[in-house]
């Protein structure tokens, strides 16, 4: 392309071949789409003139052409949704696009162009573990994004996240990228009062007692994100049970100060010493637990109720969010009674290994007396059985 | 110490509740008969004396494991869902549950190491001789049952390793030509080994081999009063002719019943210190864990399978040594009537090196395959 003065790439035939538009037609005998399927024909103008089909303002109708088409659409992925163009309009990037913002992200921007692949493709810039650094391409990019009042810190903060290091670190696809929270196609920062809808997709637990708590209310009125409060966003850690409390860690002495909410403060006083009780009750008994099984002691029981003790302390970390007392107690009460019953069955388990002992020790003072006194009968019959024989 | 006159032992005439209750039983069923008869049977006393204590041990732990057993079994359930967590219960909430199970346990590992150093102090003593053929034959056929016992009752937990072993010990067994296969399904009671396969081991266990074993003990303590206690070749003669013996009753029995209590104490000592582990419940969709050993007394035939090459000529090498131990093991059952040379008084020094090599072999195969 050199000599007529372009730069352009020349590889956009093999991207094309390996992508998923690189298939052949229906029909046979030709490929799914051509050159001119995006690009026009006689009249093609550069990419970015605004009257290419291409054109970042254009690409998206010129998707839409075939993937809102559901009778096109169906002859090829059925499964595949024909609504992305509708979706696109309500998201930011949507409207800004409409609004003639050609920076504005659209299909190109996140699927690419001759090498677009499948969602479900490992290589797509789509797939889950892809999808933070492609959205970061853009919003990672402070000089690309300082027209727009928003941070670029997301990519940053999400990796250092519970979520992130899950996604990114562990491929775990069940961890949340960008889009699982905030939507693809129809992208938008979800509002104020339904982040707890939208964390409730994975955590619906604590999303259901979250909304029946007297939490809800209050934090619509003050204008709090509501799980975000607490847990934060992008950078959310894995939660853990010092969040609860009055110290400086606690995120309840944010709102519940001891002069102004008693009642909350006593609140998150009380379950922050119930959690640590807990801890201390699991602590005790799995160490009472290990000792016995050491000692080999068969304490199969007691094992199979520690697992009751750690699910009861990981329930008490969901109950809370229904931040209801006579609830949180009925969870720790059951924690401790399974805690109780593991130390218990422990501390049996280690005094039979010393009864045990002392039993053998008895026993073996007996069974030796006894040899004893059948070694003197039997020296006492044969000294007998000497005397008839020389008498 | 004939008929008339009572033997050392027999309750003296000074009206003690002993002397009663003897004579209640006599004046029924001729009890001085039995005494008489035992006061009469001597016990040859020589350098090698002390192996003769070895069949009584044996008889012992027998008699422990059919009441340790007996207990067990009031707990025990024998179906793939309950076994595990019946053993579980019967260790930590049945009263002294532990104990009779480690004795149970412990005892049989005994009741097999004293049957075996038994048999081979008769094969090295020729105490199978003419005219104990058939108590050696009895004798074989019980520690065969014995082996039998230790492999049914290895699985009968239910745990990772007995259900694993188990599986090994089958497809050895399934390695046999022509019969290995329907022996393989009759074992497991089926292809593979199931909750089926337990409940038939347990079967086995606790029916089939006791009732079995039972005839046998009967016929060969039979036979051992009948003929008396054999003697070392050279030490024949009659008794009361310069001959060293000593009464069977009650100075050899009372002998017995010493060594028999410090057995027990040795029991007791295994048990509480080394009480046997239930490890974890079997689950056949698992993959075999490491180290998969079967119990001490198979691994000498275990280490040795495992030397053999897959193919020697046209046949499997597993196939071959397995059929190699079987006609071995017949080879040893009959051996009484393959000894020409003790028939008339001598000792074979080809078999004696023979017994001499299959001990140090047995020894350092069971080693190797425990350190394997």
């Amino acid at each position: 392309m050199k000599p007529f003065g372009a730069n352009l790439p020349t590889d956009q035939f093999s991207l094309i071949r390996g992508s998923v538009h690189g298939g052949g037609s229906v029909k046979g005998g030709e490929s799914l789409i051509q050159c001119n399927t995006c690009h026009g024909a006689h009249g093609i103008v550069r990419v970015k003139d605004k009257r290419s089909p291409v054109h970042p303002l254009n690409v998206v109708a010129t998707c839409a052409g075939c993937h809102s088409n559901p009778a096109y659409m169906r002859t090829y992925n059925p499964s595949l949704p024909v609504d992305q163009r509708e979706k696109y309009r309500t998201s930011v990037h949507g409207e800004k696009n409409a609004s003639g913002d050609a920076k504005a992200a659209e299909c190109v921007s996140c699927h690419g162009g001759h090498e677009i692949l499948r969602a479900e493709d490992v290589r797509s810039s789509v797939y889950p573990t892809n999808v933070p650094g492609t959205c970061a391409t853009c919003h990672g990019n402070s000089d690309y994004m300082a027209e727009y009042p928003i941070p670029t810190d997301q990519l940053e903060t999400y990796s250092g996240s519970v979520h992130g290091q899950a996604l990114l670190g562990k491929h775990d696809l069940a961890a949340p990228a960008c889009n699982d929270c905030h939507g693809n196609h129809a992208a938008t920062p979800p509002g104020i009062e339904s982040i707890s809808n939208v964390c409730g997709t994975c955590h619906a637990l604590n999303a259901d007692l979250f909304s029946k708590s007297p939490h809800k209310a209050a934090f619509d009125e003050m204008g709090l994100p509501e799980c975000e409060t607490c847990h934060g966003n992008h950078g959310i850690v894995a939660a853990t049970d010092q969040l609860i409390g009055v110290s400086e860690d606690a995120v309840c002495s944010q709102c519940h100060a001891e002069d102004l909410n008693p009642a909350g403060y006593q609140f998150a006083m009380h379950i922050s010493s119930l959690i640590d009780s807990l801890e201390t009750e699991e602590a005790r008994g799995t160490a009472l637990v290990d000792d016995a099984e050491n000692k080999g002691m068969e304490v199969g029981d007691a094992l199979f109720r520690l697992r009751d003790v750690r699910q009861a302390r990981f329930e008490t970390r969901t109950i809370i969010h229904s931040f209801n007392q006579e609830e949180c107690t009925a969870v720790f009460d059951k924690g401790f009674a399974a805690a109780s019953f593991v130390s218990g069955e422990a501390t049996r388990a280690i005094d039979e290994y010393y009864f045990r002992r002392i039993g053998f020790g008895i026993s073996t003072v007996i069974i030796t007396i006894l040899a004893i006194a059948l070694y003197l009968t039997i020296r006492r019959i044969e000294r007998r059985q000497k005397e008839m024989l020389h008498t | 110490m004939t008929g008339g006159q009572p033997s050392p032992s027999t309750p003296k005439k000074d009206g003690s509740i002993w002397f009663r209750a003897y004579t209640w039983i006599d004046e029924r069923v001729q009890l001085r008969t039995l005494v008489d008869f035992l006061g009469k049977k001597y016990v040859p006393v020589h350098s090698h004396s002390i192996w003769y204590y070895f069949g009584g041990v044996s008889l012992f732990l027998f008699i422990i494991q059919v009441l340790t057993g007996i207990l067990l079994l009031l707990y025990y359930k024998g179906s793939e869902e309950l076994a595990f967590e019946s053993i579980q219960f019967i260790m930590s909430k049945v009263e002294f549950g532990w104990l009779i199970r480690s004795i149970h346990s412990w005892a049989a590992n005994l009741f097999i190491l004293a049957a075996m150093i038994h048999m081979f102090s008769v094969f090295f003593e020729r105490a199978y001789r003419k005219p104990r053929e058939i108590t050696w034959v009895t004798g074989m056929l019980m520690f065969f049952l014995a082996l039998g016992f230790g492999f049914s009752g290895y699985l009968l937990p239910w745990n990772e390793l007995a259900f694993f072993a188990t599986k090994v010990g089958t497809d050895i067994a399934g390695a046999l030509p022509l019969i290995g296969e329907p022996l393989l399904v009759f074992l497991r009671s089926g292809e593979d080994v199931t909750g089926a396969t337990l409940t038939r081991f347990f079967g086995f266990h606790v029916a089939v081999f006791p009732g079995i074993f039972s005839v046998l003990l009967g016929i060969h303590l039979i036979l051992v009063q009948r003929q008396g206690m054999s003697e070392p070749f050279g030490e024949e003669g009659e008794y009361g002719k310069g001959k060293k013996t000593m009464p069977f009753f009650p100075n050899f029995l009372l002998r017995d019943l010493l060594l028999w209590l410090l057995v027990l104490n040795l029991i007791a000592l295994l048990a509480v210190f080394f009480p046997w582990e239930l490890g974890e419940k079997a689950d056949p969709l698992a993959s075999a864990p490491a180290g998969i050993k079967p119990e001490w007394y198979f691994m000498f035939m275990f280490q040795t399978l495992k030397y053999i090459p897959a193919h020697i000529g046209p046949f499997e090498g597993e196939q071959l040594g397995v059929l190699f131990f079987s006609a071995a093991g017949a080879l040893w059952l009959i051996i009484p009537f393959l000894d020409r040379k003790s028939k008339i008084g001598q000792k074979s020094r080809l078999l004696t090196y023979a017994g001499i090599f299959i001990v140090l072999y047995i020894i350092l195969f069971t080693i190797i395959g425990w350190m394997a």
